[in-house]
């Protein structure tokens, strides 16, 4: 009978099994065999060994993309956590018109990265966006050029970003924090730990598979991110903010460089491969030995 | 509301011409371009029309920017569901299909019409013949080489037009200094590029940057010469404002129309946007070609045939292609489109003084300019103007640093 249902599962998967191995695998195989060659306009079999990653190594752009791609993952994750956190805890303090505000800020996340970015760049325009605005009110002081200086253009991505994704994060956390057991804010509330205590070191690691999935969540936006950049600043100032898979995207559509495109996306690929790999080790192998243990 | 009926035209053009009369003969071509803009709309449409005279149905498939619409082109290509016609530039964009052996050789009409004999200048010649064959229809000749400057700013501050980047940059102070913007340009790679390709041209000769782009010559890029384009463009990007990141090239030449900058570096689809202004060539503004030697770039656009396996739509395609270089349809065309005709037997009598300054320009075979990227691929092109973008962007990228790139980029073999 077991085995029977263990079948059964099988040729139910079989569909996605196959659909992973050609789609997922197959496309990955493909990708890297065509990065050895120097593919321009279409896919051609004229290898050139590893050319292209030498190539792809040695560009001022990539640079800047990969250093972008980590601000941006670094600023984007703690930004939603701690925001998102903080506006959890907010509204966890039984206030009035709770649905009104949790609706307020989960909007954003309803959106499209496009419509964000485009909202963001008419926001932080120095000619006619907020700056504009404050100079009329008659505030000449007031300067915010975040989008056209070029250190800073990637914050001003950032901050697009943690507006739409804050949101997200404060209902995951909201979720957790109606889990927590009235008990245990009793029997805190008897000992007289300050609140800010309670939330920073009693409630918070309690929410760890909350704060497990936001990141994760949150992770795989980052390494993706591509229509926010290109709604908000088009890469630009100059290249200042693009990011790995814009870089990717343009070779491949524009440039006519497939080549160039195919290494940069397998590099990109081992990278997430790097990152997610211990962390996979770690949670399904390791902690299911002890669990078992 | 122009741009909307365009889209409904575009829309319904395929729907409307659906009945007509299925007669012997009628053929069907379906066009892939990117002419979405008002003018464009109405240069294609003279095509259309020509072709829907002929008796046969025109299925017009416009995309929204030239990289989009090359993308399409490719992709349908390779899918097998290949258009009739599909636009690319006067470059090298198209070489790889040609190498494949998926383009329809146009050499039946061409010889029969004598193509060679009538396709001027030479050079567009040489971009579509491949071993002896020709692969693409030139339509028209765009060039980039353009100085757009508002009269009435020069004549406020009391200073005359200025003829080269030199006379531009010793007034552009005191332009300055009466509130308005010197320079405009528009921070997109593609523009700033295009200015520092008219810059370059404009300080070292065409036989230069021939050496340059053409015969990959390190000694002549390294001679100094080339050090003192890359300072005079940092000269001039000091003079734009801080709202040109991303902005687009129209809303640029419109800061100079309206008079709040006083000059754009564009090419001469610019004269569009100064003609839907209601300005007038010399008098409102001026279209100076920088430079001590005048030259008329060879940009533009032509189109391809891609190979179909319906033998039937090869007749189609050599129709086509004969419609597109006929002197009616490519006076009608480019005078809608406001580019040179690809042959001098048309009729240009509507030209303007910009345009006839160009029609003058370019019988002179020394005054024709080729660009980079016709001897050059796009990965090629791209490479380089990725490094001047980011020359433009970073104060601190220096002249030696961007010379070292450069080179790197000539050696890459790209």
């Amino acid at each position: 009978m077991s085995k029977f249902r263990n079948i059964a599962s099988i040729i139910a998967l079989l569909p996605m099994i196959i659909i992973s191995l050609t789609v997922f695998i197959g496309c990955i195989i493909y990708s890297f065999i065509y990065s050895l060659t120097n593919s321009k306009l279409i896919p051609v079999t004229n290898f050139v060994g590893f050319d292209q990653y030498e190539r792809l190594f040695k560009q001022r752009k990539w640079d800047v993309a990969v250093e972008n791609i980590f601000i941006y993952g670094f600023v984007f994750t703690i930004g939603c956590l701690i925001i998102g956190f903080l506006l959890a805890v907010l509204i966890d303090q039984k206030i009035r018109g709770e649905s009104l505000f949790r609706t307020i800020f989960l909007y954003p996340y309803a959106m499209s990265f496009v419509v964000t970015g485009l909202v963001w760049k008419w926001v932080l325009n120095p000619t006619f966006g907020l700056e504009n605005s404050m100079h009329m009110w008659g505030f000449s002081w007031f300067q915010l050029d975040w989008l056209v200086n070029r250190d800073l253009a990637i914050y001003a991505v950032c901050i697009a970003a943690v507006w739409q994704g804050a949101g997200f994060v404060m209902v995951l956390m909201l979720a957790g924090l109606r889990g927590i057991d009235e008990d245990i804010w009793k029997s805190l509330s008897i000992e007289g730990v300050a609140k800010w205590k309670s939330y920073l070191f009693v409630i918070l690691p309690m929410l760890r598979p909350m704060v497990v999935t936001a990141i994760v969540l949150i992770a795989a936006g980052v390494v993706k991110v591509y229509d926010l950049i290109l709604a908000l600043t088009s890469g630009g100032p100059g290249y200042a903010t693009t990011t790995p898979a814009m870089y990717v995207m343009e070779n491949f559509f524009q440039r006519a460089n497939l080549g160039q495109a195919f290494a940069a996306s397998i590099i990109m690929f081992i990278s997430v491969v790097c990152i997610l790999a211990p962390w996979a080790f770690y949670e399904f192998y390791i902690r299911n030995k002890y669990a078992a243990n | 509301m122009k741009k909307f009926f365009s889209i409904l035209l575009t829309l319904f053009l395929p729907l409307s011409f659906t009945n007509v009369s299925k007669a012997a003969g009628h053929m069907e071509a379906e066009v892939i371009h990117w002419w979405t803009s008002g003018g464009e709309q109405a240069a294609i449409s003279q095509f259309a029309e020509a072709w829907q005279e002929m008796g046969n149905t025109w299925i017009d498939t416009a995309i929204t920017g030239g990289d989009n619409a090359r993308g399409t082109t490719v992709n349908r290509i390779i899918g097998g569901n290949p258009p009739t016609a599909a636009q690319f530039n006067i470059s090298k964009q198209f070489v790889d299909l040609v190498e494949q052996g998926l383009l329809q050789s146009l050499e039946e009409v061409a010889s029969a019409e004598g193509w060679r004999d009538f396709i001027y200048p030479p050079e567009l010649i040489e971009t579509c013949e491949f071993e002896g064959e020709f692969y693409c229809v030139p339509v028209n000749i765009h060039s980039w080489q353009w100085m757009w400057i508002n009269n009435d700013v020069y004549k406020q501050v009391g200073l005359p037009v200025p003829q080269t980047f030199e006379e531009f940059l010793a007034g552009a102070p005191k332009i300055q200094e009466a509130g308005i913007i010197p320079l405009a340009l528009g921070g997109q790679t593609w523009q700033e590029s295009g200015m520092f390709g008219v810059v370059s041209s404009s300080i070292l000769g065409f036989p230069h940057m021939q050496k340059i782009f053409r015969d990959k010559d390190v000694d002549t890029l390294r001679d100094g010469r080339f050090a003192d384009v890359l300072n005079t463009y940092r000269e001039l990007n000091a003079f734009t404002d801080e709202g040109s990141p991303g902005r687009l090239w129209n809303d640029t030449t419109a800061m100079v129309i309206e008079g709040k900058a006083a000059m754009q570096v564009m090419g001469d689809w610019a004269r569009g946007e100064f003609a839907v202004a209601g300005k007038e060539a010399m008098v409102d503004y001026s279209c100076i070609i920088p430079g001590k030697e005048k030259y008329v770039a060879l940009g533009g656009d032509v189109f391809v045939f891609p190979k179909n396996d319906d033998p039937k739509v090869k007749d189609v395609q050599l129709a086509m292609a004969s419609m597109m270089v006929n002197p009616t349809v490519q006076a009608k065309f480019n005078n809608a489109k406001g580019s040179l005709p690809m042959r001098l037997d048309v009729d240009t009598s509507a030209a303007d003084a910009c345009m006839q300054m160009g029609l003058d320009l370019i019988q002179n075979p020394d005054a024709i300019m080729r660009e980079s990227d016709d001897w050059n691929t796009p990965a090629f092109t791209n490479a380089w103007d990725d490094i001047i973008s980011e020359f433009r962007n970073d104060p601190n990228y220096t002249v030696a640093q961007v010379m070292d790139d450069l080179e790197g980029v000539l050696t890459s073999g790209l």
